[in-house]
């Protein structure tokens, strides 16, 4: 028999739709328990590197925007470094890395107000610049990740381990966001000719 | 930074098109995940102070209450370990949860069940597991509620919980059962996941050695995040 770890991994739930209470409670009337929602602030001084903001929707498979949806990124900052002590390396002290924001109750429009990522240089490889994108929500099961990468980083795309590897060249457009003066813009569609590539974290 | 996680079982969780769950038929991707090993990406992720976590962040019952006054509901303490799946504590890592009042009824504007809003019970809390990967919080058993899915679907009384872990590919929201529950066999949120030990895992046990006489009994519920695979430097005579 394989080897089998000691224990398995504990089961995925939907976040379902009161998730904004868990994570986002100021944005839904509960104002007195913590001071600040977790990730409402990504840039917390004096950051290296361009301020831009990254907005999206996301679709389900009629073409409605979700509306209910938790949205976290992840991202390197200005030089390739993730602030994290798994990366090793010392990151921008005024960035941290993650945001999280929930979609509009209206549109469905989430925006993250963040740093460009630098680069991510790291083993030998160099990976364009891009963001984790996670998506918790009511009917998910298990918290979508994908990516976003940037339109105007042509020749990174075009190098970027990742990217290259994926073989339905036709889908990769699913995760370029682009740029429209110092806002990326970006849609997630779960389902249809246009659904977005998720992953295997 | 090459080390990275051991691949996620899929089948123990649930998959995204789950019919029993109408509301996945819509928000299911229907194309293949693309499966890759990972980056520093997901190899890395938040990681939050202690300093973040107040006072009665771990005290649902007292932290929305107006002073002298408490929530209202069965007094329960919910502990255990976030651990990995080589049985590994995970360190100081972010679990938040949230819940509806002992009458099934959430603090949110999206819930419109008749059962009434608790003044003294907000629904949400926070803490940090300690060097053993232990947590603990106080709360209220929360009630069970009815959804629209099917015409007569009840949720089981669970608490949702969120943990970050040391890095991304850990990251996992899940929800907590109470051991003894009828609607858990009924739920089709809970039948998403199709393998039954899987869905035992997260039910959590009644635990009468952890309770506090005339005060609170206890709920034992461990969390289990993927296992992080050995760290090998290829070119260095170092052990793992």
């Amino acid at each position: 028999m394989p080897y089998a770890p000691k224990l398995k991994e504990s089961a995925s739930q939907t976040a379902g739709p009161y998730v904004h209470i868990g994570c986002m409670p100021n944005t839904t009337g509960i104002h007195t328990i913590f001071d600040t929602d977790l990730g409402s602030t990504m840039i917390t001084g004096d950051a290296k590197g361009e301020r831009v903001n990254i907005e999206a929707v996301i679709f389900d498979g009629s073409g409605t925007p979700v509306k209910d949806a938790m949205v976290e990124i992840w991202q390197a900052d200005a030089n390739g470094v993730f602030p994290s002590p798994e990366d090793g390396r010392e990151a921008d002290p005024h960035f941290t890395g993650f945001g999280r924001q929930h979609a509009d109750h209206d549109t469905g429009v989430f925006k993250f107000e963040t740093i460009k990522p630098g680069a991510v240089s790291v083993d030998g490889k160099t990976y364009a610049p891009h963001v984790l994108m996670w998506i918790a929500a009511r009917g998910i099961n298990l918290a979508l990740a994908t990516r976003v990468y940037f339109d105007d980083e042509t020749d990174a795309n075009e190098a970027d381990p990742f990217l290259s590897r994926i073989e339905l060249k036709s889908r990769v457009p699913t995760l370029i966001a682009k740029r429209d003066g110092n806002t990326y813009r970006h849609e997630i569609h779960l389902q249809g000719p246009d659904e977005t590539i998720f992953f295997d974290l | 930074m090459k080390s990275g996680y051991y691949p996620r079982d899929l089948n123990m969780h649930p998959p995204a098109y789950t019919p029993g769950y109408r509301t996945s038929v819509l928000r299911s991707p229907q194309k293949a995940p693309i499966g890759f090993d990972g980056s520093p990406t997901e190899f890395t992720g938040p990681t939050f102070g202690h300093s973040l976590i107040g006072e009665l962040d771990n005290n649902l019952i007292l932290n929305f209450a107006q002073a002298g006054e408490s929530a209202i509901g069965e007094r329960i303490m919910v502990h255990g370990y976030v651990l990995d799946e080589e049985a590994r504590p995970v360190r100081n890592t972010l679990v938040e949860f949230w819940q509806a009042n002992a009458g099934g009824r959430y603090r949110h504007k999206k819930d419109t069940y008749l059962a009434p809003l608790d003044p003294n019970f907000g629904g949400c809390g926070r803490t940090m597991t300690d060097e053993n990967g232990y947590f603990h919080f106080f709360t209220i058993r929360p009630g069970a509620y009815p959804w629209p899915n099917g015409k007569n679907d009840w949720r089981p009384a669970h608490i949702h919980f969120s943990v970050f872990g040391a890095a991304f590919a850990q990251r996992l929201i899940t929800q907590m059962y109470f051991e003894g529950d009828p609607n858990i066999a009924l739920c089709p949120i809970v039948k998403t996941i199709p393998d039954e030990d899987a869905i035992d895992r997260l039910i959590a046990r009644l635990d009468m050695h952890n309770s506090r006489p005339h005060d609170m009994r206890a709920y034992r519920f461990d969390i289990v995040l993927r296992g992080k695979r050995s760290t090998v430097f290829e070119n260095r005579k170092e052990g793992n």
